[in-house]
This record gives structure tokens, C-alpha cells and sequence, in this order.
């Protein structure tokens, strides 16, 4: 197994000290290093297996029971497409479709140059903007499968 | 504990308070079908809903298996709504399931078979998707089948509850979920010691051991030498296999059926474990003397050998560089025994009959190869070696009882049999070094203080003749890591411990006989409390029935050194019978 920096060790296990006395310390364990690295690859959760006495295939299970932990490092911009009831019935598979044929991704895999990644979203709590999709904290409301160029395109504007 | 007044199918009965709906059931007669719930307890995620009942005070129907029992609860079985509802869930469990039950080895031994007749499923009711699977054929001793695993979760709690490990566990999550080591990694990539306790509890074929049954028939149709040999806890289990109570000793059936299956030779590997104890002991007493690193620890169990060296890499000095007794064994067949018989080496197929699943990684081991050979080509477990049995349809209790072959080697004492049971090497040892010390034989022969079947840890001390010798027994990966915390602080007060990887020692291991209530009908109903008591019981009762019960008074030991290997630990025996470790990644790298 690759082994960590020496830094991120120090950090990783820094953040499990927060949450020494908390009596079910994962989740807001696992929070803190998915916000802080934006993913968590199992050398990481080794050291929070030793950490904590949690087996890594418990935390393994919890990272890949939870669509908000990631395995791989993700995108520069995450683009969420709400799938959720309200936005389905809107057309939300239909925009996650455009974004994953345009980028050439599936949801959950990010773009080779590292720039966007596609997730699917269970509702993110905008039903009447329906369908919605949220770009790295920014909310686009009822999008249309002709807007998903033009939104790529902003993003790529801001790299060139 | 307080009673507690319930009906059930409107018949009042008095239960125990704090029972569930299963266990209280159980205690006035009725086994409800259920699947998940496993032991007292020891699994119980309510996650099959195959325990449905009716009971007042509920809404709906419950799972009795983690529902519990309250004053005046009316309780129903076999109402049309709960008896629909249980065959409900077990089609639908069949919906999602490999159906090949021909072809599967837990066929016979199928709890999901068994509630299916209980219930009346019908298979294919439920048409639809299946959840995609993996099988891991990698790891030596283990086979993981996701095809045929229904997410109980026994075998996420047996390995924490045995080792602390918890090498298994729930991946994704609803129709994607399967149980795997982290990563979706085959067992061989992960630091799982592959000690068959998760086979145990497996209530399907979606864990079994990796079956080497085709690699002895294809080297007895080569024409080879095959010779096999048997492990002393396998003869505690066998007879179970054939509807023998569990505990009773079938030695002489098993050396007669085994001799019926075309082996060469059969043999005892309590000879390889007296010859264990001279090398094991001469080494304590060595590093006793001179200085040596103490504690020393056994090196028997492969299991405990895997764990050592993905998570002690810095303890590896302390045990005892001795091969385990059936890999020593395999080395004087392939040498000794061979050069007496005008044999070539390369000839000769040695099998070993363990109630292990981790031996059949060890026997791969590179650091235990003699000359580029192995000493062991084949490792069958006593239910494998059951199934070998059945196949060639030997009729096992009308068998007579009959000797292993005692040419040259095979001839055992009492100290050879009790290997099988968690504190009998220590046992064993103890009587050879305690000759060795002193001159003389122990009176008492046994030292019961070591004695026991379970997991944990023992302790005694004890003098011999003013030579004070502190030592520890666990077993179970849970409370060897105990002692071994101890160590790495410096803080251990003993000179010898024993491990084995197995809660009880051998005659619980991986490769032993399933114990499942659900097919014992004529055991006890505490049979999963008392199963290892039996068996241990039925180690120590050969032990006391023979003559010679030291392994330093075998005779057949004493004439292999006095023509063979010279004496104990000498150069020729530690080629043939010692080994090294090396510490290992629980997670190695593995290429994309």
C-alpha cells in the first residue's frame, strides 16, 4: 500500500483526536477528511482504522454506503444533477445525461484533465426549481438540456 | 431472573423476561424457521425477515429473532399471515440467489435450503435483476461466492468476535450491497489470516474453503505415491459428519476409511507433533539457558502465524522457528522416509487431513519449501476429507477400527493427541521439558492447569524442581493480541505462550464439521455452548488411553534421531523442520 505523506498522517490523525470523545466518531470523522482532501482512499482509512479501533472494512462499508464520501479525488467542480422525485419528473435524468455525454463520463467519475465531476444527487431540497443542478456550491435552476453547453462553457471561460 | 406469562398458538407458557420471541419460542418447543440469527445472539440484524411471527402489542408482523417477549404477549406461528409472510421472504431471498445446488458444497448443509422446504418457497416466484457478484478464488484456504450470500452478516460478527479483526464487511449500499474485505479485495489481498471462522457461520455456500479434493485425483492418476496424513483434532469432529454424537473419537474408522481411499500410507500426525515437542522444547530450553528471546511463542497454528506477521512484524523473534507438525511430518516422508522406501522424493505426494483452512496457505509457504520441495502438497479439511468418504461410498460406521501405519514412523503418544486442543502443546511441552530439566518423569503426567476449550487466556505458574517458568495460553486472535500488546510493552511476564488462531484451539477451526442446531436434531439445545468441551473431551480421553504419553518415549521418535536427524535441533533437523517469517502488508499494493 502506498503510504501516506508524512503531513497528511499528522493531519489525518489530528482530525480523529477531535472526535476522541464522541461515542460514534465516524461519520464526523469521515465529514471532516472528505472536506478537507475531497476524497478518502483506503491508506487513509487505515489510519483511521488504527485510530479508532474500527475495522477498515466497517469504514470501507460507510464510505461507500454514503454517495457524499468519495474513493477517488474529485474535480475541481463537482457538478451535482438532483435526481430526486421532483427534479426526475422534470427532465433530471435527461440533464445528467447531457452533462455525462458531453464530458464523457459516467456520474461518480471525474474528467480526465481533473476539471469536472458528475454526481447524481438524491434532492438537494429545491423542488420548485426543478430540475436543479448545483456546481460547486452554485445553484442553476430549472436547467434544459440546451443550457448544459452554455454552462459547461462558463466554466471552461474560467480556466482558459 | 423473573417469569413472564405468554401464549403462543393461544397455549399459555411461562419464559424467561428479556428473551426474544425466537429464544422464548425455543424454550417451549417451537423452532420458528429463521436464517440470519445466529448463537445467542452472536448475529442478530434482523436483516432476513425470514422469523416473521404475529404477536399482540406489535405492529405488524416481527422479526422474533430480535423482538422481545412482554407480559401477556399473544404469540403466532402459523397463522396464514405469518406463515405466507415467511415464504414470502425466503422466495425472495431465493430471487436474488445462485440456484445451483447440485453443483454448490454446502449442499446437504444449506440453511437457506433447509428454510426453504420449512416455509414452502418456491424458487422463481420473484423474477427480476440479480445484484452483480464477485467470486474470489485467490486466497489458498477461502472462497468467497457473493452469488450465494444473503447478507446476514454472521461472518462480519464471527471474525470480530473471534480476532478482533473484522476483515469483512457491507459494501454500497441496497440492491449494489455485498459483504467483502475493504475495496472489494480478494481475501489474498488483505490481512485476513484465512482461519475459516466466517465458513463456519457461512448459512450457505457463499464461503467455503478452497477445495484441493481434484489435486489428489489427478496425483493418484498420475501414479504417485500419495500419502496421507491426519491432524489429532480431525478425529474429534469426523464422526459428525456421519451422524456420530458430537465428541465421540472415530481414530480407528478414520485410518480405516482413509486407508480405503487408495493413500499409500496413513498416517498419524501425531508422530510430526512428538517430533514438534522435541525440537519446540530442546528450543525453549535453549533459549531458556542462553539468553534467549523470551517469551517464546508456539508456531503451530497457521492462522495465528498469518496474524503475527501482518500485525507483530516487530515480534517475529519471539516464536519458535519450529514448523507445524504436519509440515515436519511431510518433510521426514519426503526425506527420511522416502531414502528407507528407494523412493524419489519428487514422487511422493504427501496430503494432509487438517480441521484448518489457513494450512492450505501455509503448505504454499515459500520459507518452508526443503530444496525447492514442498512437504505438503495438499491440505483437505475433515469435512473435504467427509465428502471424499461419501463419494466412494464407504458406509463409515460399519468400517472396523484399525491401526495407522507404524512403519519407520506413525507411531504416537498421548502428548501428540492433545495438540488439538487450545493449552495441549503447552501441555505437551511441559512434560518434555519438564524431563529435561529435571531427569526425571512428572508423576502426575498432566498438567491440567494449562487445561481448557474455549477461547481467552490462562495462565500458571509453575516450578519445576526450583526452575520457576511463567506461561500463557490464548486462543482466539482477540486475546492473543492481549499477551502480545504485553510484549511490545515490555511488560510480559512469561517465558513460553501458546496461541492458536481458532477460539478453543483445532477442534473448533475452520475446516471442522458445521455446527448447526438446525441439523443436530438429537444434540442438546445448548450444543453451540458445548460442542468444544466435547470434542476437547475426546482429545484428552485418547490421551489418557495411552501407555506412552510423553513424546520424548517415543520410540519411533527416538530411533529417527538416533539414525536420521542426530539429535534435536540439530543442523539436519533444522534444515527439514525449522522455518522463518517475514512481516507483511495487510494491504498490499495490487496492480490495476
Amino acid at each position: 500500500m502506498s503510504k501516506l505523506n508524512e503531513a497528511a498522517e499528522k493531519q489525518i490523525r489530528e482530525i480523529c483526536n477531535r472526535y476522541k470523545n464522541e461515542k460514534t466518531p465516524l461519520m464526523l470523522i469521515l465529514s471532516d477528511i472528505q472536506n478537507e482532501y475531497g476524497y478518502i482512499p483506503l491508506e487513509v482509512q487505515e489510519v483511521v482504522s488504527e485510530e479508532t479501533g474500527i475495522s477498515v472494512a466497517e469504514i470501507y462499508g460507510v464510505v461507500t454506503f454514503y454517495s457524499f464520501f468519495s474513493l477517488t479525488p474529485k474535480g475541481k467542480y463537482v457538478i451535482g444533477c438532483c435526481l430526486g422525485t421532483a427534479c426526475y419528473v422534470k427532465g433530471g435524468q435527461l440533464i445528467i445525461d447531457k452533462f455525462g455525454e458531453l464530458l464523457g463520463i459516467k456520474p461518480g467519475e471525474t474528467t480526465a484533465d481533473g476539471l469536472f465531476t458528475l454526481d447524481a444527487l438524491r434532492c438537494i431540497g429545491a423542488c420548485g426549481i426543478a430540475p436543479a443542478v448545483s456546481i460547486s456550491g452554485q445553484v442553476y435552476p430549472k436547467v434544459t438540456t440546451e443550457q448544459v453547453p452554455k454552462i459547461l462553457a462558463e466554466y471552461r471561460a474560467k480556466e482558459a | 431472573m423473573s417469569k413472564i406469562n405468554i401464549k403462543i398458538e393461544g397455549i399459555p407458557y411461562q419464559v424467561e423476561e428479556n428473551m426474544t420471541i425466537l429464544e422464548a419460542a425455543k424454550s417451549c418447543g417451537y423452532e420458528i424457521p429463521s436464517l440470519c440469527a445466529f448463537n445467542h445472539g452472536e448475529c442478530n440484524q434482523g436483516s432476513c425477515r425470514v422469523c416473521l411471527v404475529e404477536a399482540t402489542g406489535a405492529r405488524g408482523l416481527v422479526a422474533s429473532c430480535v423482538y422481545p417477549v412482554a407480559e401477556g404477549m399473544e404469540i403466532r406461528i402459523s397463522s396464514p399471515k405469518a406463515t405466507e409472510a415467511r415464504r414470502r421472504s425466503v422466495e425472495l431471498l431465493l430471487s436474488n440467489h445462485n440456484v445451483n445446488c447440485q453443483q454448490c458444497d454446502k449442499n446437504g448443509k444449506c440453511e437457506l435450503l433447509h428454510v426453504a422446504y420449512a416455509t414452502g418457497a418456491v424458487e422463481g416466484t420473484f423474477q427480476g435483476a440479480k445484484t452483480p457478484t464477485i467470486l474470489d478464488e485467490l486466497a489458498p484456504g477461502l472462497v468467497r461466492d457473493t452469488s450465494k450470500c444473503i447478507l446476514c452478516g454472521r461472518c462480519i460478527e464471527r471474525c470480530k468476535n473471534a480476532h478482533g479483526l473484522g476483515i469483512l464487511g457491507f459494501e454500497n449500499r441496497g440492491f449494489r450491497t455485498f459483504v467483502s474485505p475493504a475495496e472489494n479485495r480478494s481475501f489474498a489481498d488483505s490481512p485476513c489470516i484465512q482461519c475459516g471462522q466466517c465458513v463456519n457461520v457461512c448459512p450457505t455456500g457463499a464461503l467455503m474453503e478452497h477445495s484441493e479434493i481434484s489435486k489428489i485425483d489427478a496425483a493418484m492418476k498420475a501414479g504417485k505415491h500419495v500419502i496421507a496424513q491426519a491432524a489429532p483434532a480431525v478425529r474429534a469432529s469426523l464422526g459428525e459428519e456421519f451422524g456420530y454424537p458430537i465428541g465421540t473419537p472415530v481414530t480407528g474408522k478414520m485410518a480405516a476409511a482413509m486407508r480405503r481411499l487408495g493413500f499409500e500410507r496413513v498416517y498419524d500426525v501425531n508422530f510430526g507433533a512428538d517430533l514438534t515437542i522435541m525440537e519446540e522444547g530442546t528450543e525453549l530450553l535453549g533459549r531458556l539457558t542462553n539468553g534467549g528471546v523470551l517469551p517464546m511463542i508456539t508456531s503451530c497454528s497457521p492462522g495465528w502465524i498469518n496474524y503475527a506477521e501482518y500485525n507483530y512484524g516487530d515480534l517475529l523473534d519471539h516464536l519458535s522457528s519450529c514448523k507445524s507438525p504436519h509440515q515436519m511430518q511431510g518433510a521426514i516422508i519426503k526425506s527420511y522416509w522416502a531414502e528407507q522406501n528407494g523412493i524419489d522424493p519428487k514422487d511422493v505426494f504427501v496430503v494432509s487431513v487438517m480441521p484448518c483452512t489457513a494450512k492450505k496457505f501455509e503448505r504454499q509457504r515459500d520459507q518452508l519449501k526443503v530444496d525447492g520441495i514442498d512437504d505438503v502438497d495438499a491440505v483437505i479439511t475433515t469435512r473435504e476429507l467427509g465428502r471424499m468418504i461419501k463419494r466412494a461410498g464407504i458406509l463409515f460406521d460399519r468400517l472396523p477400527d484399525e491401526d495407522w501405519d507404524q512403519d519407520i514412523m506413525g507411531d504416537y503418544t498421548g502428548a501428540g493427541v492433545i495438540f488439538g486442543v487450545t493449552g495441549g502443546v503447552m501441555e505437551a511441552a511441559l512434560r518434555t521439558v519438564y524431563f529435561k530439566l529435571t531427569g526425571e518423569e512428572y508423576g502426575k503426567i498432566e498438567f491440567t492447569e494449562v487445561r481448557g476449550h474455549d477461547a481467552g487466556i490462562r495462565e500458571a505458574e509453575l516450578d519445576i524442581k526450583g526452575t520457576k517458568v511463567n506461561v500463557a495460553i490464548a486462543s482466539g486472535m482477540k486475546s492473543a493480541k492481549v499477551l502480545l500488546d504485553e510484549i511490545r510493552e515490555g511488560k510480559s511476564k512469561y517465558q513460553f505462550i501458546e496461541i492458536m488462531g481458532c477460539p478453543g484451539g483445532c477442534i473448533n477451526g475452520g475446516g471442522q464439521s458445521y455446527v448447526r442446531p438446525v441439523f443436530l436434531p438429537n444434540e442438546s439445545d445448548d450444543i453451540l455452548d458445548t460442542y468444544k468441551e466435547k470434542r476437547a473431551k475426546a482429545l484428552y480421553s485418547e490421551d489418557e488411553r495411552q501407555t506412552i504419553r510423553q513424546s520424548h518415549n517415543n520410540p519411533q521418535i527416538i530411533e529417527l534421531y538416533e539414525k536420521f536427524l542426530g539429535e534435536p535441533n540439530s543442523h539436519k533437523a533444522h534444515e527439514l523442520l525449522h522455518t522463518s517469517y517475514a512481516a507483511r502488508e495487510g494491504f498490499n499494493d495490487i496492480a490495476e
